[in-house]
């Protein structure tokens, strides 16, 4: 960017800048702090130690497996709650009697913590991946059954009677009518569940194990103590998280760029 | 006393600057009744803010009773044109007039009494209870007239409080306004696009050019002390002083729109 | 009356056929991990006695409690701190923007390393899930204060702790809440989490253990247990909302009404 004669641009004014600034300063106080003895160098190692362990971890071949895996078992999930959940949220939110039989049962199954499913998960499956895939499946499909019926019920009553005083079909209806509203909505349900599917892909390797993933890595790397590449690990997981959040809001922009709805998240 | 001194304000962007208000000086009296009119987009609420000690002027100074204003002055209340974004949601009306109060530091017993004082002032002596979003917009503006009555300023800044509300309700209003400052006798600046409102107001109406602002003119509204929407509005007189004020700012716009296309 | 009627009986109707289906569909079941329901509820009133509430039920309670606690108020009071500051706020973004993404069970393992396995760690491991929907939510909400009612304050001069208690806090209520709620079903997942890695009571270890020594029904119970508590805190934070947020939703049905 040119900066016009006459105006300067402070430091403090640029959020890209002081969002740099800011990184730097935090990966440097937790290089200093236990350089200094504050914080205890055994279990804050350093960020240079962890980049370095960072570093090691790339190398090696067992943590692109882990890494493949656990991307592979939370798009599998994903797309599994995703589609189920927009199929059964279209059908569910354009029957009102249907809506009214299942709206109890929604209310009484959704709050139910997924992790509690994971003893069930554990005895139903010998497949550690089926296990971890339905928690991640369980968790992730409510957010987007959820922002669904959200939207189906978003429908502008007078486009409904209009389609319906010229005979449109159901499925017509359904096409040009339900579908177009509802799609914002789902693509704030799918942004929603690719956060938790990713959150519970990793809390199931962690905690089933037997698996090849990044949870599982931290699990072992905890265990023989390597705090160092834990670290790494963690970053790595965070980065995975970052990158999903990135690409999700990203297609979420793409898909609705025509769009001309005013969209906003639902205060659940 | 308001004194507006060589008053400027110029907003700087990237590159290009945009002169809002271009020297303005005007001085108002303790009790008096004026009224701010100009074309719109003419820099009249940048004017107002910068009075109300809301907006740091680029030149020229502010006095509120002699005292320079950089920061919201003591003894000032504004009205601002948006009801419904002034009012707390939260609070019921009652608790909107008192809040204020709270922070002045005075004592639960003399807030009541201003808050059932001022709520009376404005005609809405049961609605203290009510939350603002469950009464109509006039309701919800003579709320935000009760807020800034209890805080008992000298100088009260009014932005096009009625631009948002029906005929009807706006002719209540102006009729209550003025009610209001006789009964408190603050000093009262009132600013609106409205020419027959200013006139029907004031006591003296300062007509505004378009932007870089600067006065027109000051003009003296010698109608009778009482006004009255049906008689004020037919007086000869009346349809005259309008009728100069609606040239002048004509005028202004015409002179806005050469500038404009001038390099 | 007869429409309340009709509406009770439809919301009860599909859980009603959902147990029963389940009820008559597992009658016969002789699988060792899919024991019938009737052996499930048979098991229930033993396993969860008065004694087992006290010494499992309420650990767990009492940990998610202050640990949900503690995150309210660090969210709540870290978030005012940076909404209202634009350049702390443009210098920590991309920082919480990291911390957010990280999924918040990875960290359990390295709290467990530094604090122990006792009582504060599963504490700590509770406020660390919850913290950051809230934190942020509360970003957001005092970032979008109307500027209106800014100005209001300031002209009237409200300041201080005055301001932020009836002007920014309520002004971001609505985001925080949002936050919250997510950040309630978060605490209860690490509630969970923080027991099953390494915990002598509380409900997710009770439950783990029913499994690791093959007591399936009594372990299906357990789940049931949990859920419960899953939705009944969620009907508690329903009723809650809706007093802190009664202006909120008052205020926009009037707004609809009225274009």
């Amino acid at each position: 960017m040119t900066t016009s004669q006459g105006t300067r641009r402070r430091v403090g004014d640029s959020p890209a800048l002081l969002g740099l600034i800011g990184l730097v300063c935090f990966g440097g106080l937790l290089e200093v702090l236990p350089r200094a003895g504050v914080l205890p160098a055994e279990y804050f190692p350093p960020t240079s130690t962890i980049v370095r362990a960072l570093i090691d971890e790339l190398d090696r071949g067992g943590f692109w497996r882990a890494v493949a895996g656990t991307v592979t078992t939370w798009l599998i999930g994903l797309a599994i709650a995703v589609v189920a959940g927009i199929v059964l949220g279209i059908v569910i939110g354009s029957i009102p009697a249907l809506r009214l039989a299942t709206a109890s049962t929604v209310e009484f199954l959704r709050p139910i913590p997924s992790v509690a499913l994971l003893p069930l998960a554990i005895v139903l499956f010998s497949a550690p991946v089926r296990s971890i895939l339905l928690l991640v499946v369980y968790a992730s499909f409510w957010q987007v059954l959820i922002q669904v019926l959200h939207g189906v019920a978003d429908v502008d009553p007078v486009a409904r009677e209009t389609a319906a005083s010229y005979r449109l079909g159901r499925w017509r209806q359904a096409r040009y009518l339900v579908w177009p509203t509802t799609l914002p909505y789902a693509m704030t349900g799918i942004r929603l569940a690719a956060a938790v599917a990713l959150v519970l892909t990793i809390t199931g390797e962690l905690l089933i194990g037997g698996t090849k993933g990044i949870g599982e890595e931290i699990a072992v790397a905890q265990s023989s103590i390597a705090v160092p590449s834990m670290y790494a690990l963690i970053i790595v997981a965070g980065l995975i998280g970052l990158i999903a959040n990135l690409a999700t809001r990203r297609a979420e922009r793409l898909v609705l760029a025509w769009h001309p709805s005013v969209r906003r998240e639902l205060p659940l | 006393m308001l004194e507006i001194r060589s008053l400027r304000k110029t907003y700087g962007g990237q590159g290009r600057t945009v002169e809002a208000l271009g020297d303005i000086t005007l001085t108002v009296d303790d009790g008096q009744f004026v009224c701010v009119v100009g074309p719109s987009g003419c820099g009249k609420t940048t004017l107002l803010r910068c009075l109300g000690g809301l907006l740091e002027p680029t030149a020229g100074e502010v006095r509120v009773s002699g005292q320079v204003v950089t920061g919201p002055p003591d003894g000032l209340a504004i009205v601002f044109q948006e009801y419904g974004r002034s009012l707390f949601p939260w609070l019921r009306v009652a608790e909107n007039i008192e809040l204020p109060l709270k922070s002045k530091g005075l004592g639960k017993a003399e807030r009541r009494t201003l808050v059932d004082e001022s709520l009376g002032a404005v005609g809405l002596a049961d609605a203290g209870k009510a939350y603002p979003w469950q009464l109509s917009g006039g309701m919800q503006q003579r709320v935000a007239i009760a807020r800034a009555i209890a805080f008992q300023p000298k100088v009260m800044l009014m932005d096009e409080p009625f631009a948002a509300v029906d005929a009807q309700t706006r002719a209540d209003l102006e009729d209550l306004v003025r009610t209001v400052w006789k009964r408190f006798g603050m000093t009262m600046l009132f600013v609106t696009h409205d020419i027959d409102e200013a006139v029907y107001l004031g006591e003296r109406v300062v007509m505004l050019s378009s932007s870089p602002t600067h006065v027109l003119e000051n003009l003296d509204i010698d109608l009778p002390s009482e006004r009255d929407q049906l008689k004020t509005r037919s007086d000869a007189r009346f349809v005259e002083l309008r009728s100069h004020v609606y040239a002048r700012i004509q005028e202004a716009k015409g002179a806005g729109v050469l500038r404009e296309t001038a390099p | 009356m007869t429409r309340t009627l009709g509406r009770i009986g439809l919301a009860l109707a599909l859980p009603v056929i959902l147990l029963v289906t389940w009820w008559f569909a597992s009658a016969d079941s002789t699988s060792f991990y899919q024991p019938p329901l009737e052996t499930i509820i048979k098991v229930f009133p033993h396993t969860w006695t008065a004694a087992t509430f006290k010494s499992d039920v309420l650990p767990s309670l009492i940990r998610l409690f202050i640990g949900y606690g503690l995150a309210l108020l660090l969210g709540i009071g870290l978030g005012v701190l940076i909404g209202a500051n634009r350049r702390l706020r443009a210098l920590l973004e991309p920082i919480l923007e990291f911390l957010r993404a990280i999924p918040p069970p990875v960290l359990v393992p390295v709290l467990i390393l530094i604090a122990g396995l006792g009582d504060p760690t599963k504490v700590l491991v509770i406020v660390v899930g919850g913290v950051w929907p809230i934190l942020l939510n509360t970003v957001e909400g005092v970032r979008g204060v109307d500027e209106v009612l800014a100005d209001t304050c300031r002209s009237y001069q409200i300041r201080g702790w005055l301001r932020i208690r009836t002007f920014i806090l309520r002004a971001a209520s609505p985001q925080i809440v949002v936050g919250a709620r997510q950040a309630l079903s978060i605490c209860i997942i690490m509630m969970v989490i923080g027991e099953l890695l390494g915990a002598t009571d509380g409900l997710g270890y009770t439950v783990v253990e029913f499994q690791r020594g093959f007591q399936i029904p009594e372990m299906w119970s357990g789940v049931f247990v949990l859920g419960l508590l899953g939705v009944l805190l969620s009907l508690a934070f329903t009723l809650v909302e809706r007093r802190v947020l009664n202006w909120y939703h008052g205020a926009r049905a009037a707004e609809r009404s009225g274009h």
